[in-house]
């Protein structure tokens, strides 16, 4: 049993203190945004924001999540218009989109950080997230134009 | 699911139906087979259920037109380009179109997504289909205004008499009237439709209807699927990646796992899909996981066990040496005669290295029974086979077995293959319950339908300073004898069939007069590693070989390797082309070389030291469907390490018409870094039956550091759309292979090209 504050509710999941908090926001709370790419925090398709930071939900126990802000891409935004999403949505940068919800929540906790990047520290800060499209023309260009509109 | 089928005996008559069953209810259009003896008009046939045999478009009563997609959405944004070509001829707003995905249905025939096909297939029938219900709106409003047709048209989503100016919207007549018109096949062949020039809504960078809700989280895949009462699937790894058999399962230690939900033990299954599988089941993905490690399986490790991909290679160089093996699919001239008179010959070898797909999204499944029906819910580009190999493994009527398509993370040609189907079903038929079945990285990886490995020889022989004479060899597993043989090819002296999914695209443009082409099989990767098709297919190596081999050439014969293209594509004789796909023949890759070559500053821009380009063209998907593509890589080759990067890529592709350009762009800006990424970071190998490769730590794909740039022309000039989603990464390989030479002198004819076979062909080893 453990309690999760998840976009901002509190949800109670019976599920093993092991579990990784992956399948609990995919499979108990249906969060199906937070995507399962590899299971070993290598690919960033299940990345999620623990207290602001991008970390890969995967890899993380619920038991260590207890107590902790987590947002979902469901929650990145109330009304799913993020800097990042508008700019993902202008620029067209998915594809099949899989990747992308990871893509997003990372690219938003790196703004956070760093409002104003260059391209080597977008491509350093991106490198974690695997896209099979190979969108990532698309992407490099999605985050600095996220970084304007966040600035505007 | 079958009241179709009977409409499929005694056909007299295949029409276009155009039409509502009651008044101010919307239209839809579709195909309708007229049984033999009735002469049923569209508002009849309507009434009689036989109005939905391939239903393209439905109109609701608002005017909200819904273009129904049977190709899988897979990242292509496919549903957006084809609803485009409809509401092209429908007249319509925009803003009233709608696409959706509907199940599987033998009504809708060949339910295939691939091969770049799926604009090029039906742009003309879309095109028909919109127009045939503007006219049939067109008819209708007229008759409402009580004014002729012919002094009517459609704009907008409204129809306007010429004459008075009055008008009347699509959702004032669709909510008030009757529509009834049917036409016939050779009227929709006479319709005439709109020309390049004159189109609104095709040509236009449209947003992908499929985007928004790939922001938010809200887009289903078919790993987001949930039914009651399900039990979740994981799968326990077989010890070979074809043929071992589970002889023997202890769950002892599983037992005692919170949420163990029991173990389905399949000893066979019927399709071949492959020989047992053990499926760990949980209440919970966390129980299935954690079963799956604590289950202790008896495995026959099958025939497959000891074979390397040494033996692969090994098998295909020996019946590349015999000449009894394979059939001819290209045979021109007199190539043994020229070989025999050429001044100089020369030969290569080519390979290219098993491939992966690595689809975002893994392989899985929902597989559930209720009332009779079996329901699968996945992302599919392959429905029909799909339903129909999942009945042959649970032995029951393919009619009762649905595909509920779902957003795919990508395809790639993975989802050709049903095994997550055909796995979660025979799990949940033995269980009694729903399961939902996913792959994890690792199972997906090495029970992959590999891309094949493949071994090509090219022989050449050069008369008066030009190729006089090209014999090539093909030797590959065949994807396509495995999963298709229907779509196998006569060879051409009819001797024997020939996987042409395999070999096309060594059927080339160039002006060679005399020309050979053996395609083999290769039997030993057939049984070890079941091939599939993967994204561009063939093309992908025979390309690979035809553009390094004229490099090649033209070095050894002193000539500069575009120059040497262009003058052998003069667009004559079999390589004029022909109408519509194929129009304008070898002059449009001549073209689209002569583009990427001055885009890209060939010979002109000044390049760094160790750095350098290189250029390749292809025609690739086939023969009858090319989309000219040519390719300028710039590659920079450290001189110490050996180490390739490559800093930019220049794409010039003839499309004819670029149906939605911003998503041709999407598609050749992911093509030409996919294609990069399997040259020089991708690599799958095999020992002792099982692949080496486990997870994204040792299968290493290109990461956002290591894209170079793109850049890229689009050539639009008209004629019929081309598919756009493969050809580039047929052609980037070759381009960066020739710009490793001219950086480096280091000419290396295998994947992946690493920094030690730069090194080796260096050292001339």
């Amino acid at each position: 049993m453990a309690v999760l504050k998840i976009n901002s509710l509190s949800h109670v999941v019976d599920a093993p203190a092991d579990t990784k908090l992956l399948w609990v926001i995919r499979e108990h709370l249906r969060l199906t945004g937070t995507k399962f790419g590899c299971g070993m925090g290598l690919c960033g398709a299940c990345t999620v924001h623990l207290n602001g930071e991008a970390v890969r939900s995967c890899q993380i126990e619920i038991g260590d999540a207890e107590g902790a802000d987590i947002t979902t891409i469901e929650g990145l935004d109330p009304k799913g218009n993020h800097p990042v999403q508008q700019a993902w949505l202008e620029l067209q940068v998915p594809q099949c989109g899989y990747c992308q919800s990871g893509q997003m929540m990372n690219a938003a906790a790196f703004l956070e950080s760093n409002p104003s990047p260059s391209d080597g520290e977008i491509l350093e800060a991106m490198q974690g997230n695997l896209c099979r499209c190979i969108t990532y023309l698309r992407i490099k260009q999605g985050v600095k134009r996220a970084s304007e509109i966040m600035g505007a | 699911m079958t009241k179709h089928d009977k409409n499929l005996k005694g056909i007299t008559r295949r029409e276009m139906l155009v039409g509502s069953a009651v008044a101010g209810t919307g239209l839809v259009v579709g195909y309708s087979l007229i049984p033999e003896g009735t002469l049923l008009g569209a508002r009849e046939a309507l009434g009689a259920g036989q109005w939905d045999h391939q239903l393209f478009l439905t109109m609701d009563a608002s005017g909200i037109a819904t273009v129904h997609i049977t190709k899988a959405e897979i990242g292509q944004h496919i549903g957006t380009a084809l609803a485009q070509s409809v509401a092209e001829e429908l007249e319509i707003d925009w803003n009233d179109v709608r696409i959706d995905y509907p199940d599987s249905d033998p009504k809708w025939g060949l339910m295939i997504t691939g091969g770049s096909w799926s604009v090029n297939w039906t742009f003309d029938r879309n095109s028909r289909i919109g127009a045939s219900a503007r006219i049939a709106l067109v008819e209708a409003g007229a008759k409402m205004m009580g004014v002729p047709a012919a002094q009517c048209s459609a704009s907008n989503s409204t129809v306007t008499d010429s004459v008075s100016g009055a008008s009347r919207t699509y959702s004032e007549i669709l909510s008030t009237t009757t529509i009834d018109r049917t036409f016939s096949e050779d009227e929709m062949k006479a319709l005439t439709l709109k020309k390049f020039g004159e189109y609104k809504v095709v040509g236009k960078s449209i947003p992908a209807l499929d985007i928004p809700d790939k922001l938010t989280g809200v887009a289903r895949y078919g790993i987001d699927v949930f039914v009651p009462n399900m039990v979740y699937g994981r799968l326990v790894a077989n010890p070979t990646r074809y043929g071992a058999v589970p002889l023997s399962v202890d769950d002892s230690d599983a037992k005692g796992i919170d949420g163990y939900a029991g173990v389905a033990h399949i000893k066979e299954d019927p399709t071949g899909v492959n020989t047992g599988y053990v499926v760990a089941l949980g209440e919970t993905y966390w129980a299935a996981e954690k079963a799956a490690a604590a289950m202790k399986v008896n495995w026959d490790n099958g025939p497959n066990a000891g074979t390397s991909s040494a033996d692969i290679v090994q098998s295909a160089k020996d019946a590349i040496a015999d000449d009894s093996q394979g059939f001819t699919w290209v045979l021109e001239g007199d190539p043994e005669g020229a070989m025999a008179g050429a001044d100089e010959t020369i030969e290569a070898e080519y390979e290219t290295s098993l491939g992966y797909h690595g689809c975002m999204e893994p392989m899985n499944a929902v597989a559930m029974e209720s009332g009779g029906v079996w329901h699968l819910f996945c992302g599919s580009q392959f429905q029909g086979r799909f339903t129909a190999m999942t009945a042959a493994a649970l032995g029951v009527d393919a009619a009762n077995v649905v595909l509920h398509q779902c957003y795919s993370g990508t395809g790639f040609g993975r989802r050709l293959e049903p095994d997550n189907v055909i796995i979660a079903a025979m799990a949940a038929q033995q269980v009694g319950r729903p399961v939902k079945l996913i792959y994890t990285r690792e199972i997906d990886l090495g029970f992959d339908f590999h891309q094949t490995h493949t071994v090509q020889r090219v022989k050449g022989g050069v008369k008066n300073g030009k190729i006089d004479v090209m014999s090539h060899d093909v030797c590959a597993g065949w994807a396509t004898k495995r999963m298709a043989p229907g779509f196998l090819a006569d060879s051409v002296d009819k001797k024997g069939k020939i996987d042409q999914f395999s070999t096309n695209g060594s059927d080339h443009w160039y002006d060679i007069a005399n020309h050979y082409v053996r395609s083999i099989e290769n039997t030993t990767a057939m049984a070890a590693t079941p091939p599939g098709q993967l994204r561009a297919v063939a093309p992908t190596w025979t390309w690979w070989a035809n553009e390094s081999f004229i490099d090649e050439v033209a070095h050894k014969i002193g000539k500069d390797p575009l120059d040497m293209r262009l003058s052998m594509l003069s667009a004559t004789g079999k390589n004029a082309g022909t109408p519509p796909n194929t129009v304008g023949g070898a002059n449009r890759l001549r073209n689209a070389l002569i583009v990427a070559a001055g885009k890209a500053g060939y010979g002109v821009k000044p390049m760094p030291a160790n750095t350098a380009m290189g250029i390749a063209s292809v025609a690739s998907q086939e023969r009858g469907s090319p989309s000219w593509t040519a390719v300028v890589a710039e590659v920079h080759v450290d001189p110490s390490s050996g180490e390739p990067t490559l800093t930019k890529l220049t794409v010039a592709m003839d499309v004819g018409t670029a149906v939605n350009p911003d998503g041709v762009l999407a598609q050749i800006q992911g093509s030409a870094l996919f294609g990069s990424s399997r040259v020089l970071h991708e690599n799958v190998t095999m020992t002792n039956g099982t692949i080496d490769q486990l997870n994204f730590d040792t299968w290493t794909p290109m990461r956002i550091h290591q894209a170079p740039e793109v850049d890229v022309a689009i050539i639009q000039n008209g004629h019929y759309p081309a598919g756009c989603g493969e050809p580039v990464v047929t052609c980037v390989g070759p381009a960066i292979a020739n710009a490793v030479f001219n950086a480096s002198g280091a000419r290396v004819r295998s994947w992946p090209i690493t920094a030690e076979k730069i090194k080796a062909a260096q050292r001339g080893a």
